[in-house]
């Protein structure tokens, strides 16, 4: 076969030229865990008006954080995404990443969705309210987490599964609130309440439900609102069937996550990086991420679409999502005990 | 696999010899590095979360994964062997159809099939649904089949995966002599008897190397299993990883998979020990097929059909489906450089990983040392570990070095190199190569064991050069295993997820990528436009390769 080896060498070449081409001034280098769809648009725009390139590698969330890690000092990136406040607290203690001191940040994003050393900082709210099939739960029968263990919700929820990041954080906070013993007393009710063996992803629990297999979904908020927008008709019919529940208005909030960033220590274009987290939080990033991405702006002064404000204001829970990120390990094992698929 | 007993016709002391002896070690101990980063986790103390996961979920995890295994290995092999054998040794209509059709499935990431499957006929999807319209009933009213549960996992993994078998055996059953099944036809075996008493137990070889590619690959599933809320080994890891925050203890996990994957395959070559799969004569006559009456051919028909249907045309007519009607993702030039990307690596890795996979299996074949073999063997489980692991044990590695390069160049000359290899696609190659030899190697071997070392002989007492027996000798009887080597990696790397998503430089997209993120976003329809490419970018080689293998067939019928 001596025709093959004619041809190994260029695409060799190629992939050694390819890593070259990020080394430019006048740029800002992303590990982002947030999806290419639901960021390029705004780093195009962010690109458009200030002439940094902006480059992008997504990736799952804690394998970009070992990429970090074992790439040490000599990391090209500047900046860490990720879709949740725990992983932001994980790159932290783990010494990769250092404080930002900026006006514009510290103003802007609330104290209890950043750092209090700034070492990351909110970019979006993601709020994981109680749905309810309409007509078939009264909303008047609902109040809080908690509550969803009452003997009248047997067999009637549906959630997915313990291994998916939102539960983790969920239960994390409701430790955090009630601490580990109450809320694990609570897990062990609650997995007999569920309609089903978790299964699937939030789009799932929201579609079981509209087809009667549960009347409860817990499911974030931004699901519900790219279903209902969906070009799908049959998405859009099992969205429809759903309401929002804001749970725990009369005590801590309904519990959120964050989309956030920090800066890598590593980072080589620091000013390049700063800019972009300050542009992240303008009113106009702000307003595009709850109208493209059906989540909530991290700054009160922005607000939401018409489609979020349908569903109303509601009480946040205030905890500092640091938290977050110290109570999973704990929450996980918690749900392990609990017999949580 | 076989060693030359004659070994000093070989051991001429030349520079070719060495690099075949330093060569071949050296080779596959590179390879091994990121098996070797897996396993060096298994001394890193874990502390007491070992205690929780056996008083919780390992239980689960491993009886789910053996379950798994159980149902897939069973679904490949009916599957898998049945229609290699009614392609090549039967007559019946759309044989030549099937021949090449019924690889298409292999060009289907697993978790794609799963999700079509779900939209299909889950309790919300339409075919429920219109069952619930037409009879009135309710949840709960009757009975369907749970696809998202363990029986569905291995429906799922099994419908992409025979492939691996379909071909690794249907190639054995060409390549087999006609004078042996007529010598068994002349005894008075039928085609039943003769299948089950003289092409089987002769193809066993193939038949295990393909059952061992989809049990691996069943073992690093994470996609599918995940899905469909089944805890397995994989889901284990990941969970202990992400959510316990112990990397160590995941790590340890993962080299548990590969150990028991280790005893497999001491296992099972310790089971055929004695016996050797060559062929005693060459004489290969014009293939006449088993002839079948209608009702035979009937069955066969929808056998083949069937598998056709249910791995192929069901998922990919929903995903042109969602295609058509739902998808707001348009074909721009973005998309173009998608393809591209995806091309490149596939291509670049897939002919790497052949030369590599012939290297190592000649080394072998040529002077059997154990510290050889052992290393090749490592070097071929990295199939069997999740894509992010050995992702990361690639990772690791490779930003050790070029830190350590960096510091080194800044001290000696004040100079820093920087990130020299990690982050560009020589990082991410490599990688598919440790991810994917087991696949090239465990083909390449599988047709190189067919050819007797007493044909090596002849052709050196008629003083041919090792060159010349490579060219002349072994070349025209390995072109299908080749190409199957060739076109299996190709098309496994063109589905690859979790290293591409984790090595990959900056701006670098593929379509594995893309697919995932709007799938992953729970965004299915929109993720159809990069899977149906896969698929069709998938199915050109697929053709092309049948064709090769129809083709050195009759070449050979002389």
């Amino acid at each position: 076969m001596p025709f093959h080896f004619k041809f190994i060498w260029l695409p060799l070449l190629l992939c050694l030229l390819g890593s070259t081409f990020a080394m430019a001034t006048g740029e800002v280098n992303l590990y982002s865990a947030r999806k290419e769809k639901l960021i390029k648009p705004l780093l195009d725009r962010f690109t458009e008006q200030t002439g940094i390139q902006v480059n992008l590698v997504t990736g799952k969330a804690d394998a970009l954080l070992q990429r970090l890690q074992s790439e040490g000092r000599n990391s090209p990136a500047d900046l860490l995404i990720t879709t949740d406040a725990g992983r932001l607290h994980r790159a932290k203690e783990a010494g990769v990443t250092q404080p930002v001191h900026s006006e514009i940040l510290t103003s802007t994003v609330p104290s209890s969705f950043r750092d209090p050393e700034g070492h990351w900082f909110g970019l979006s709210l993601r709020a994981r309210p109680i749905l309810y099939v309409k007509g078939k739960v009264d909303p008047a029968q609902l109040s809080s987490y908690e509550a969803l263990t009452d003997p009248k919700w047997k067999g009637k929820i549906c959630i997915r599964s313990s291994g998916n990041i939102y539960n983790q954080s969920l239960m994390a906070s409701m430790m955090a609130a009630n601490g580990a013993t109450a809320t694990e007393q609570w897990a062990k009710v609650f997995v007999k309440q569920f309609a089903r063996p978790p299964k699937g992803g939030d789009r799932d629990q929201i579609k079981a439900a509209a087809a009667g297999i549960c009347d409860i979904a817990i499911a974030n908020t931004y699901y519900l609102a790219g279903m209902l927008t969906s070009n799908d008709s049959a998405q859009r019919y099992a969205a429809e069937q759903l309401a929002v529940f804001w749970p725990n208005q009369q005590g801590r909030g309904a519990h959120v996550n964050i989309s956030g960033a920090a800066l890598t220590k590593a980072a080589r274009h620091k000013e390049n990086a700063i800019m972009l987290l300050e542009f992240l939080v303008n009113e106009s990033s702000q307003a595009w991420y709850a109208e493209a991405n059906g989540e909530y702006p991290v700054r009160s002064d922005v607000q939401p679409g018409d489609l979020l404000k349908a569903w109303g204001e509601f009480k946040v829970d205030r905890l500092n999502l640091g938290q977050l990120g110290e109570l999973n390990p704990g929450a996980v094992r918690l749900m392990d005990r609990a017999g949580w698929k | 696999m076989q060693t030359v007993e004659n070994e000093s016709a070989w051991s001429r002391p030349s520079i070719r010899m060495n690099a075949w002896r330093i060569g071949v070690p050296l080779i596959a101990l590179l390879l091994s590095v990121p098996v070797l980063v897996v396993l060096s986790y298994l001394f890193e103390p874990a502390g007491e979360v070992w205690q929780h996961l056996v008083d919780t979920v390992l239980q689960d995890y491993v009886i789910n994964s053996l379950l798994l295994m159980v149902g897939v290995a069973m679904g490949v092999l009916l599957v898998g062997v049945s229609t290699a054998w009614l392609t090549s040794m039967c007559q019946f209509p759309g044989r030549s159809l099937f021949e090449w059709a019924l690889l298409l499935p292999m060009a289907i990431p697993a978790y794609i099939i799963a999700y079509t499957y779900t939209g299909l006929f889950d309790f919300a999807g339409p075919v429920q649904t219109l069952l619930r319209d037409w009879t009135g009933w309710g949840y709960g009213d009757y009975w369907f089949p749970e696809i998202r549960s363990i029986e569905g996992a291995a429906l799922m993994l099994s419908l992409v995966l025979y492939p691996y078998v379909y071909l690794l055996s249907r190639a054995a059953f060409l390549g087999q002599s006609i004078c042996v099944l007529d010598v068994s036809r002349s005894l008075g075996n039928g085609p039943w008897r003769t299948f089950f008493m003289v092409a089987l137990p002769l193809a066993r070889p193939a038949i295990v190397a393909g059952l061992s590619l989809a049990l691996m690959e069943t073992l690093a599933d994470y996609g599918t299993v995940q899905y469909f809320g089944v805890s397995t080994f994989t889901t284990g890891i990941f969970r202990t990883w992400y959510g316990l925050n112990n990397a160590a203890a995941a790590a340890q996990l993962s080299a548990m998979l590969l150990l028991a994957v280790f005893a497999l395959i001491i296992l099972e070559k310790g089971s055929r020990r004695q016996a050797r799969y060559h062929h005693t004569t060459q004489r290969h006559q014009a293939l006449t097929r088993f002839q079948l009456n209608p009702r035979q051919s009937l069955m066969a028909f929808l056998i083949c059909s069937g598998a056709l249907l249910f791995g192929f045309i069901l998922p990919a007519g929903q995903l042109l489906w969602w295609a058509l009607t739902t998808a707001e993702e348009s074909l721009d030039s973005r998309f173009l450089s998608l393809i591209s990307h995806s091309l490149l690596l596939a291509g670049a890795a897939s002919i790497l990983a052949l030369l590599l996979a012939l290297f190592l299996s000649y080394g072998k074949r040529r002077r059997g040392s154990w510290p050889a073999t052992i290393a090749v063997r490592v070097a071929g489980m990295g199939y069997a570990i999740p894509g992010t692991v050995i992702a990361i044990g690639v990772m690791i590695p490779f930003a050790a070095f070029d830190n350590a390069l960096d510091e080194w160049m800044r001290l000696q000359f004040g100079w820093s190199t920087g990130l020299l290899l990690s982050g560009t696609l020589v990082a991410l190659i490599f990688a598919y190569l440790v991810r994917f030899l087991a696949v090239s190697l465990q083909t390449v071997e599988a047709g190189l064991g067919k050819i007797r070392p007493t044909m090596d002989e002849v052709a050196r007492s008629m003083d041919t050069g090792p060159g010349e027996i490579v060219r002349r000798v072994h070349m025209p009887m390995l072109k299908g295993s080749l190409m199957t080597a060739l076109l299996l990696v190709f098309v496994d790397i063109l589905k690859e997820l979790p290293a591409t998503l984790i090595l990959r430089p900056f701006n670098y997209n593929t379509l594995a990528v893309r697919a995932y993120e709007l799938a992953s976003d729970e965004r299915l329809a929109d993720a159809s436009y990069a899977a149906l490419t896969i698929v069709v970018v998938g199915i050109l080689p697929v053709i092309l390769l049948s064709r090769t293998i129809t083709r050195s067939r009759h070449a050979k019928s002389t």
